[in-house]
């Protein structure tokens, strides 16, 4: 990975919350990066510091939270030291972002065109006529239906499909270099979800950006990403192109997300398997591998002590000593073995 | 879809029970604020119970030789126009300013709560009807429906009790509507009606137990308007009547000597101001530790 | 919005038909014989028999009430006991000065409150927001009365005597009432737009505002600030119902010939329709303005459905 490829490269971030004299940490140690005009799935459970990790590059932790280490590389340049008003100008100028639940993202008492024109009179210094023209433009762009009256409305007037397409086209109106997309369908109906996703994209081909995209849902990653960043408690557990990691995933908790994904392709009998166990909470952190104590391979090693995340000849990358000289356990084949060791698990 | 969470919330929060009761008070020991106000209210209680015993003479005791004399050690508070001790007449005050607050605000919860459990049990046009007639009342801004009421009934204690209570029956009744419509909405109501429990029994037994932290939450926020409301009423002249130690009623005697004595006027005023406020800070913690909409 | 506002309309007349029948009944509410009361104790039986006349208590409730009613809608709330005058003559004589005094004092809570809410919410768990907050709940916790006592104790009279100690006219003299008066409502609003406050800037749309690169400014005044504002309105237009009943205290203390001392020297002078007059007055007047924040409470939240 060189480095003028990359449009952004995230350094061992630390982003942790402080709650009542305790330090929680969210991003423990995020290391990734994202190739110019690529998509990056960043996937993970609730909880796993995927959004957080996003709002870190946007330098948009608040209170109680901070971003306490690491480095941010945007453009080569260190988001992490840039003055506040400099970063203001970064965003939704060159770093634009998308947010999960589009009901309640756009302002209530202004109207549609304003909130797109606000965007592009902040960073292009348009007036307020060319910057609803703007963003006309925008919706059209972003295919709502009758977009001169759109402009007009409240966002309350909007099904929520359409107030994503008008999140996407505040998102968008500067162009952005890198779009950040934190679960941008997940609060909406699965025909529309097709919908923005397939907008999406087409868009990133048509304005050559670099996303990041945020989500739960390896279908989603299937379709749409080049890359994907596996994060677990808060670390990133495997990091892979796309192809190789749903061909042969490495880390155990990555073979336990595929598994529970139902697939339309085969026939399935019985239940979906789902992974064992939860997310481990901030006061009750392993010591060792995260992962451990719901990880059917875990072994006394993985209990005590926290892999690294080892690199591979293709620039592939995972966290697990199953990978490793180190491992002291039978050899394994996690993604086969997955299912047998995973029904002896108590 | 991929979600392998399986930490699914518990659908309905348990009714406020013994087990709740105890979590409320852990919130509320954590909020400095109101356990200020918990400790000021238990202590004002102590002083209207047994402060009388310490005081050494009557509050009425009149001193023609030493009127309106300013604080000292013999007279803490100093004297009122007719040589009474202020600080022993504030100590006895306690006691009626508490009464009070406590019998209106008790008055308006239990015809407000009834009003409300039924309005918002009911529904339809019992409901229609229960609230228009509150709506009514509330059309009376402020103090005006009590001084209404007094108007009508004439100026006591008593009087002034039953006034602030009929003032403070709309909020409660609101309230209580309010919350009932919400547990209504909720399963278990259905499921016990559908085992044949009468409506009294599912209001008193299911419903009303559910609805308590609001009630609570608005009663000791009650009290500090009611104790406002009815020393404003004496201060007219409209509730107690001299010579009772009625803090708004002393001010309302001492007004026309605070020329000379400022301190004639001061020390009632700031002993409503303290006890009101003791409510207002402690209703406030309640509210936030009762509330499940705040941490 | 125009079927919303009529149904509005339609909705305060039963409200209003209740408070007509509640000041009527005031009268039959006083316990004993109302006649032998209003005209006192001394009073020979001729002179309650006239009383009972001049009041119209020998004729049926109901056509009582019709008379009451029919009187109110033309404007005629019957005549003082005391002075013989119109009790609406003796009302328009003294109402303008009463509304000048709430007017002003919401005028002083609202832009006191506004303040103090905003700089509380956006300094919050700071020096200044704990401040203010003290400060908010001391003003809520204090009776007008004493308020106004103390301000005349300490502005009015000597050493300083920077305000005239009673009366109404002059600007300097409405300085102190104000003050009285707006202090409880200014510590409501500042409570009310700091809550609102916080809660608004934790709202997803706020981040999205900080996302697009808006200066920290305007999202506080032009993204936070109009959403909060909203429920606030609410409370201003109850407090301006309070403020009106609570200038029956203020006008006592500073000695204002306005409304509130028309009602209370009427309470002790039995002067019924005068006290009916006025409560009904104000009542009114509360009703009215209720409605009118209700409308533009729609108005503004352009959430609630408009149908």
């Amino acid at each position: 990975m060189e480095n003028n490829q990359n449009i952004i490269e995230v350094n061992e971030l630390q982003t942790s919350f402080f709650v009542g004299g305790k330090e929680v940490k969210a991003v423990d140690g995020v290391t990734f990066s994202v190739p110019s005009g690529k998509t990056l799935g960043l996937v993970g459970e609730s909880g796993s510091g995927k959004s957080i990790t996003s709002l870190s590059i946007m330098r948009l932790i608040a209170e109680p939270g901070k971003v306490k280490g690491g480095e941010i590389k945007f453009n080569g340049e260190n988001l992490l030291d840039k003055s506040e008003g400099k970063m203001r100008r970064i965003r939704g100028n060159q770093i634009s972002m998308i947010f999960q639940e589009p009901m309640t993202s756009l302002n209530p008492v202004f109207t549609v065109g304003d909130q797109i024109a606000e965007a592009v009179m902040i960073h292009q210094g348009l007036s307020k006529k060319e910057a609803l023209k703007k963003a006309l433009e925008m919706l059209e762009l972003v295919g709502i239906p009758s977009p001169k009256a759109r402009l007009k409305n409240y966002p309350h007037e909007l099904s929520g499909g359409m107030r994503q397409r008008v999140m996407i086209a505040i998102a968008l109106a500067c162009r952005p270099e890198l779009l950040i997309a934190d679960e941008p369908t997940t609060a909406l109906d699965v025909t529309i979800q097709a919908q923005i996703l397939r907008l999406m994209r087409n868009l990133q081909d048509e304005l050559g950006m670099s996303v990041i995209l945020i989500t739960h849902d390896l279908g989603v990653v299937a379709e749409t990403c080049d890359y994907v960043a596996v994060m677990y408690s808060g670390k990133i557990v495997e990091y892979a192109d796309v192809n190789s990691l749903f061909a042969n995933p490495k880390h155990p908790y990555t073979v336990g997300l595929l598994k529970s994904l139902p697939r339309h392709d085969i026939d399935q009998e019985g239940e979906l398997s789902t992974i064992k166990g939860m997310v481990p909470t901030p006061d009750d952190m392993p010591k060792g591998c995260r992962f451990a104590p719901r990880c059917p391979f875990a072994r006394d090693m993985c209990r005590e002590s926290l892999p690294h995340l080892e690199e591979e000849e293709n620039g592939n990358q995972v966290r697990c000593w199953i990978h490793t000289d180190k491992w002291d356990g039978p050899e394994v084949n996690v993604k086969h073995d997955y299912e047998s060791a995973a029904s002896q698990q108590s | 879809m991929a979600e392998t969470t399986v930490n699914k919330p518990a659908a309905k929060p348990p009714s406020p029970t013994i087990e709740n009761l105890k979590t409320i008070f852990k919130k509320l020991r954590k909020n400095k604020a109101a356990m200020v106000g918990g400790y000021l209210i238990i202590f004002f209680v102590i002083v209207a119970i047994f402060g009388p015993l310490f005081t050494t003479g009557s509050p009425s005791a009149i001193d023609p030789t030493n009127r309106m004399a300013p604080p000292s050690a013999d007279n803490w508070f100093g004297t009122d126009h007719q040589g009474r001790d202020i600080f022993t007449r504030i100590i006895h005050g306690m006691s009626i300013t508490l009464y009070i607050g406590f019998s209106s605000v008790l008055i308006g919860a239990i015809v407000g709560v009834f009003i409300g459990l039924v309005s918002g049990y009911y529904g339809k046009k019992v409901d229609a009807i229960l609230m228009r007639c509150m709506d009514v009342l509330l059309a009376f801004p402020g103090i005006l429906l009590a001084l209404a009421i007094v108007s009508v009934l004439g100026g006591s204690l008593q009087n002034v009790i039953i006034a602030v209570g009929i003032f403070s029956v709309p909020m409660f009744a609101r309230i209580v509507r309010g919350s009932v419509l919400a547990v209504r909405k909720l399963e278990y109501v259905d499921a016990v009606r559908a085992l044949g429990a009468s409506d009294t029994r599912i209001i008193f037994r299911h419903v009303l137990p559910n609805i308590m932290s609001p009630i609570i939450v608005q009663a000791t926020l009650r009290m500090a308007t009611a104790i406002l409301t009815a020393s404003g009423l004496s201060f007219l002249g409209l509730g107690a009547q001299p010579p009772t130690p009625e803090w708004g009623a002393m001010l309302s005697a001492g007004r026309n000597y605070m020329w000379d004595s400022p301190h004639i006027a001061l020390f009632p005023g700031l002993a409503i101001v303290i006890v009101v406020l003791a409510f207002n800070i402690f209703g406030d913690g309640l509210r936030d530790a009762l509330d499940p909409k705040t941490k | 919005m125009l079927v919303y506002i009529i149904r509005r309309l339609l909705q305060t007349i039963p409200v209003l038909l209740g408070v007509t029948i509640l000041v009527f009944s005031m009268m039959h509410l006083i316990p004993g014989d109302p006649a032998q009361i209003i005209a006192g104790e001394s009073a020979s039986e001729t002179q309650v028999e006239q009383m009972r006349e001049r009041l119209g208590l020998n004729e049926p409730l109901v056509v009582q009430y019709g008379k009451f009613l029919g009187g109110v809608i033309q404007g005629d709330l019957g005549n003082s006991i005391r002075s013989g005058n119109p009790v609406s003559a003796e009302i328009g004589a003294r109402i303008m000065v009463t509304i000048e005094l709430a007017v002003y004092s919401t005028i002083l809570s609202i832009f006191l409150g506004l303040i103090a809410g905003i700089v509380s919410a956006t300094k919050r768990y700071t020096f200044w927001d704990t401040s203010i907050m003290i400060v908010a709940l001391f003003g809520l916790s204090m009776p007008n009365f004493w308020l106004g006592l103390m301000l005349i104790q300490y502005f009015a009279l000597p050493p300083l005597q920077w305000f005239p100690v009673s009366g109404w006219g002059t600007p300097g003299h409405i300085v102190l009432p104000v003050i009285t008066l707006g202090t409880a409502g200014a510590a409501i609003i500042a409570r009310m737009t700091r809550s609102s406050m916080l809660e608004v800037i934790n709202q997803d749309y706020i981040r999205t505002a900080r996302a697009k690169g808006v200066k920290e400014k305007y999202v506080i005044y032009k993204h936070a600030l109009r959403n909060a504002l909203i429920p606030v309105v609410t409370v201003v237009g109850l407090q301006f119902g309070v403020l009106l009943g609570g200038t029956v205290l203020t006008e006592t203390v500073f000695a204002i010939n306005g409304m509130g001392r028309l009602v209370i020297d009427a309470i002790n002078a039995r002067d019924f329709p005068i006290v009916q007059g006025s409560v009904l007055v104000i009542a009114l007047l509360f009703v009215l303005v209720n409605l009118i924040v209700d409308l533009s409470y729609r108005f503004l939240n352009k959430r609630i459905e408009l149908d």
